[in-house]
């Protein structure tokens, strides 16, 4: 079974859709092709096979760059600490509408 | 079931008191019901048991697809074809699905699927029974996928976000596998003597593999206990088993059909069906190779395998042509 020499595989593509409703394209698995055009034709068979989608993006997976665990103190608990970004911060006195 | 004995390395499941702190702020995470992401530390062994099941859990869609796919071309009409040919496909995604998840854990695509192809890596005992009539694919809809849903729901809430991820995706796919294969077996069961007979037989060959699918009985699967407490199994073996029973066994009345089983009962106390002694030799066999099919399953898919490089290297020479005369023209 010479075949089965581990040849170097496909790249690894992220897939997202739009799904039909106007949302935003959410990431939905990954698969593998050679290339773009058939990571999406691959991904039109895997993650669309039930009119999931109006719209494919496939992105190379080692072209994301992605937050690591241990940044996150960093990056999100500043927002922590500011209570006020949210409406519910501020009481609304009783009587007053359309607030 | 779809992983059926998974190796977690444990023996005794530890306390949190047992543990270094680094492992017992993970177990912490895990009891509060944090999902665990691919980049996030874990310990190795919650690791290496996930490969093990994810990967067993891939290759028995990617198998399953084989004793299927074998009556698409007789199916007795186009409409039933259409139907199995969809539902042989969705099992490949499922395989897909999967295959990806354990990638997340480090592990290469080509190195899990290679474990298949050697005969390394197992999948489940039900995939080495063969298909021989058409109301074996409605057996198998029906009861195997019927199973698959039981063990594959709670799996939706496992630990891990990418495993879990997946079954939600394959969980919305499984009713419909299950439903047509009802569908074929009521069709059998309204028409002739000889159609309701067909029924019947693979009734009573595939009801005990689905049964033993569900895995060994509780007081043989010392690695539930590790696997329950990283919360990747949310329920033991006989649970299950004992849900699927309880759904099952109305609807083998319903159809009309006799029970497969002479102990296959409605016991009041219990408020669950009492039901026989399962041959756990039999599973063993099948398990550790010595099924009807195994071998013809192995030979299967490693031919689809050599039988496709060609294909594999061609689309990646392809590719690199393409990307060079890309480069060439924007220079
Ligand atoms: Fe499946
Ligand atoms: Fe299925």
């Amino acid at each position: 079974m010479t075949s089965n020499d581990v040849k170097p595989e496909w790249p690894l593509w992220e897939i997202f859709i739009r799904s039909q409703h106007g949302l935003a394209h959410k990431h939905v698995g990954s698969l593998h092709a050679v290339d773009g055009a058939s990571a999406i034709h691959h991904a039109r068979d895997v993650y669309t096979r039930r009119n999931e989608g109006v719209s494919i993006w496939a992105v190379r997976a080692a072209d994301i760059v992605a937050s690591s665990p241990g940044d996150k103190e960093a990056l999100f608990d500043p927002a922590q600490s500011k209570v006020y970004r949210h409406p519910t911060f501020f009481p609304t006195p009783d009587g007053v509408k359309n607030l | 079931m779809y992983a059926q004995l998974v190796e977690t390395g444990a023996k005794a499941v530890k306390t949190l008191d047992q543990m270094e702190p680094q492992e017992r702020a993970f177990q912490e995470r895990i009891n509060a019901g944090i999902k665990t992401e691919p980049k996030d530390w874990m310990p190795e062994a919650y690791r290496k048991t996930l490969v093990r099941q994810i990967s067993q859990h891939a290759h028995s869609e990617y198998v399953g697809m084989l004793p299927e796919a074998n009556w698409i071309t007789r199916a007795p009409t186009l409409k039933r074809k259409a139907i199995l040919l969809a539902k042989v496909q969705d099992e490949a995604g499922h395989a897909l699905y999967l295959y990806s998840a354990v990638e997340t854990l480090g592990v290469t695509r080509d190195q899990t699927y290679l474990d298949l192809l050697s005969g390394k890596a197992k999948y489940s005992s039900i995939f080495n029974y063969p298909t021989l009539t058409w109301a074996d694919i409605g057996a198998i809809g029906w009861l195997v996928d019927g199973s698959a849903i039981v063990n594959q729901i709670p799996l939706c809430r496992c630990s891990y976000g990418p495993y879990a991820r997946a079954m939600v995706r394959v969980c919305k796919e499984e009713s419909f596998h299950q439903r047509q294969g009802f569908d074929i077996m009521q069709a059998l069961c309204k028409g002739t003597p000889e159609q309701k007979a067909m029924a019947q037989d693979a009734l009573n060959r595939w009801w005990w593999p689905s049964l033993a699918m569900h895995g060994p009985p509780d007081e043989l699967s010392a690695n539930s206990a590790q696997s329950m407490a990283w919360k990747i199994k949310q329920n033991s073996n006989d649970e299950l088993r004992q849900r699927f029973i309880d759904q099952t066994a109305p609807q083998i009345e319903f159809l009309g059909l006799a029970l497969p089983d002479a102990d296959l009962k409605w016991n009041e106390a219990r408020g669950h069906y009492d039901y026989g002694a399962i041959d756990w030799e039999e599973f063993f066999n099948v398990v550790n190779g010595k099924g009807p099919c195994n071998q013809e399953r192995l030979a299967a898919r490693n031919q689809a395998w050599e039988e496709g490089a060609w294909f594999r290297e061609a689309m990646s020479a392809y590719a690199a042509k393409q990307e060079q005369s890309d480069m060439q023209g924007a220079t």
